[in-house]
């Protein structure tokens, strides 16, 4: 008999981990220490609101209706949770990942009943894929009309539950304040995701107890963060025993807040380091191993180094088909010791052969102990041990002789990677860079330099068009103090800049940069690459005319418009936008639409196929 | 591609056979057979679920239903070594000139007659898929008028219950 078992948390355990996880930076003071609160007669809705103050959720975005204004109006007496009124619910779910995103604090939305919680849905899908830490708050008809097809009534839980980690249905007020805790702590925990908490209107009209903690109870939820040490020893020994090693490094160690921890071992091992898209920023680009993205955009000397590697270590990485091309011709020759705290991602697209199940940090920690401890005791026959220097080389060749970069146009029209390198420049490392999900996304990926974690906001697993805007007004909101771009196209700034309003009024200073290529690039860029230049239905702009004018948009929201068309006048609207924090900032980049990303791993072929540019396939050593 | 019994036990609450069921659908996993039912603690539902897949994938449909918060273990019970039933309701047509015949037929079986009019019979049977199937076909040529089978439920042999420790306190 095979067997898998939860145990139950402790209470002591869960009340402790009820509380969002603190903030990256430690000597910050921001953690909410949850306070006891006596048993007091309220409503649901107030219970609600004092369950969100005592979890610390500070800023909720969100949009009021029918079935959740019960819990509007003890909103409006707390001082603790500042609610920002979104003007469409994917803006509110969006905002609240892009506040998650940028801090690792959970990330909290609200919505009415019906098409305000199935507004709400792409975002939630988006959190899902992404694992960022979420929890959203429906409304829902009252518990005695549930099923008959009420006005505003959709099934939302069942809508959503493939895609949250947990979901409730509340109808009984006295389940609200618990249901709040176990959102907060599912969605926080293990690997982070959104939680979706619907409750009905009458649970949310009458009276009940609210006291604090609530009991909780998941007896069957028990994520694994401490790494089996037996796994360490292994993923040591064959670490040392490696010649061409590469960490492949994802999205977890930035969940994870574990990139001082992943910083440290490619310090103690000199491996060389490709940061996913989700990752980049975990590890400098500065730092000369640092290969940068992997994968169907990433550089050649990243995706060839995985090709080549004899030892893959990925941490916290879900070998996504976009990192790694046709599954049966990924890094043929390689070893694989995958880290992870979600059991069933290791061995589920590549088999691993050393899984380690655990919190990344601590995988990471323990094995720069273990590293460490083996190589004091390593004997003569160890010599050759721990030495990566001919691989260090070649993989140095390779990013010498295929460095990301571009051609100019001959007519003088604006080239989107220049602009978008030029923000990255201007602005440097401690802003937040958010995009969209497209051409503009790649670019932003490849040209802006990432120093460090959550710096870099971007839809990567759903690939969410419209993410920029309200995902940019949710990290400011978390990080005032930070420079925020949202750095978009002009095909997804048209489906939720309505966001630029809620900015506006609530003093969300974001800058907006559009790249604009009057087209929907990412899919022009397959038209002209695979469809023989047949541009169906990718051209915004047919009229040659600007419907919109982003500039006057811009204006008519209260935010500053700007304009570039040349080179020239780059550096002028950036620095402008930059010394512009009373409102926020749109600049309209007129950039010319033939630009395509490179290099390019075609869809579903090898990653040995990868185009350095088009019509240009990398030159091997003859040996490889 | 080979068949494996999972045992699943769950928290008793509203929503979860649409969880489980609705996590096999979206992963592409096949349910040969499904059985839900109370165990010998209130809270805990156990639902036998029987999936034809290859190993590598059986691995993977375990770590996903261990992913579902109300999910509290999941146990692949070996045929060898657990006990494993389905029921069978059968309509049989049945007049008073065949029906001695069929009663002695499904007394092989071990099987019994729990209706009886003057042109049908109904027949009660448990026992394993091949041993019902065997049944069927026995049957098939007096006229089968209407069939009614249940999940699989199994249980392992011997003194160990899988519902022990930390899931009593739960």
């Amino acid at each position: 008999m095979s067997e898998t078992t939860k145990q139950a948390p402790s209470p002591a355990d869960v009340a402790q981990r009820a509380r969002p996880k603190p903030p990256a930076d430690p000597s910050s003071t921001d953690v909410t220490v949850a306070p006891v609160v006596p048993a007091i007669e309220v409503t649901g809705a107030q219970a609600l609101v004092l369950a969100l103050e005592a979890v610390g959720a500070d800023t909720v975005f969100g949009i009021p209706g029918g079935a959740i204004l019960p819990a509007y109006d003890p909103m409006l007496d707390s001082s603790k949770v500042r609610h920002i009124l979104v003007r469409h619910e994917q803006g509110a779910g969006h905002a609240a990942e892009g506040y998650a995103a940028a801090t690792g604090r959970v990330g909290v939305c609200m919505a009415t009943s019906g098409p305000g919680a199935t507004n709400l849905v792409t975002a939630i899908a988006d959190a899902h894929m992404d694992s960022v830490p979420m929890v959203a708050i429906t409304g829902q008809v009252s518990s005695a009309s549930i099923g008959s097809d009420a006005f505003q009534e959709a099934d939302i839980r069942g809508i959503t539950m493939p895609i949250t980690k947990h979901n409730y249905l509340v109808t009984d007020p006295a389940k609200i304040a618990q249901a709040v805790a176990e959102a907060f702590h599912v969605a926080s925990t293990g690997r982070p995701g959104p939680v979706l908490v619907d409750i009905s209107k009458d649970a949310l009209q009458a009276m009940t107890t609210f006291s604090w903690p609530p009991q909780i109870d998941l007896p069957g939820y028990r994520p694994v963060t401490r790494p089996h040490s037996k796994q360490i020893r292994e993923a040591s020994r064959f670490i040392a025993a490696a010649k061409r090693p590469v960490l492949y490094v994802g999205g977890g160690v930035v969940r994870a807040h574990a990139s001082d921890r992943l910083r440290e071992l490619v310090e103690l091992t000199q491996i060389p380091v490709v940061t996913t898209l989700m990752a980049r920023g975990t590890v400098p680009d500065s730092n000369p191993l640092n290969l940068g993205m992997p994968g169907m955009h990433g550089t050649v000397a990243a995706v060839t180094s995985l090709q080549k590697s004899d030892l893959i270590i990925a941490l916290g990485a879900r070998f996504d088909d976009r990192v790694t091309g046709q599954l049966s011709t990924f890094a043929p020759e390689a070893k694989v010791i995958h880290a992870d705290i979600d059991p069933a991602e290791i061995s589920k697209n590549r088999i691993a052969d050393v899984p380690i199940v655990g919190d990344v940090g601590e995988v990471i920690g323990d094995l720069i102990e273990q590293i460490r401890a083996d190589q004091a005791s390593a004997g003569p026959e160890q010599s050759d041990a721990w030495d990566y220097a001919a691989w260090r080389e070649r993989v140095a060749g390779w990013k010498q002789t295929y460095p990301l970069g571009w051609t100019d146009t001959e007519d003088g029209t604006l080239s989107p990677q220049y602009v978008i390198q030029r923000i990255g420049q201007l602005t440097g490392p401690e802003g937040t860079y958010v995009a969209g999900v497209g051409q503009h996304q790649m670019w932003a990926a490849q040209f802006v330099q990432y120093e460090r974690p959550n710096a870099w906001l971007n839809s990567g697993g759903l690939g969410t068009m419209g993410y920029a805007v309200p995902a940019a007004m949710g990290a400011k909101v978390a990080e005032p103090e930070r420079t925020v771009w949202a750095i978009d196209g002009d095909g997804c700034f048209q489906m939720t800049n309505q966001e630029l309003a809620t900015c506006v009024i609530n003093n969300i200073p974001i800058k907006v940069a559009i790249i604009n290529n009057s087209s929907l690039g990412m899919v022009r860029q397959w038209q002209t690459l695979f469809y023989n230049e047949r541009y169906s239905n990718t051209d915004l702009q047919p009229m040659q005319q600007r419907v919109p004018d982003f500039v006057k948009l811009a204006d008519a929201y209260g935010c500053l418009g700007l304009r570039a068309e040349t080179t020239e006048e780059v550096d002028a609207v950036i620095k402008q936008a930059l010394e512009t924090n009373d409102r926020p900032v749109v600049i309209d980049f007129v950039v010319h639409r033939d630009a395509m990303v490179w290099p390019m791993v075609p869809a579903g072929v090898s990653n040995d196929k990868i185009m350095a540019a088009r019509h240009e396939a990398p030159v091997w050593e003859r040996e490889e | 591609m080979s068949k494996h019994t999972l045992s699943v036990l769950v928290e008793n609450k509203p929503g979860v056979l649409t969880r489980v069921a609705a996590l096999f659908s979206r992963r592409g996993f096949n349910i040969d057979s499904l059985a839900v039912g109370p165990t010998e603690i209130p809270e805990i539902s156990r639902m036998t679920v029987v999936v034809e897949v290859q190993g590598s994938v059986l691995e993977q449909v375990t770590k996903q239903l261990n992913k579902l918060i109300e999910v509290l273990k999941v146990v692949e019970l070996d045929p060898a070594s657990s006990v494993q039933r389905e029921i069978l309701l059968v309509k049989v047509r049945a007049d008073p000139a065949t029906r001695s015949q069929v009663i002695d037929t499904i007394q092989l079986f071990k099987a019994k007659v729990v209706d009886v009019t003057t042109d049908a019979v109904v027949i009660e049977a448990t026992g394993t898929t091949d041993k019902l199937k065997a049944l069927l076909e026995v049957l098939e040529p007096f006229g089968i008028k209407e069939l009614v089978q249940s999940g699989m439920v199994a249980v392992g042999r011997g003194g160990r219950s899988i519902t022990d420790r930390s899931l009593r306190s739960a």
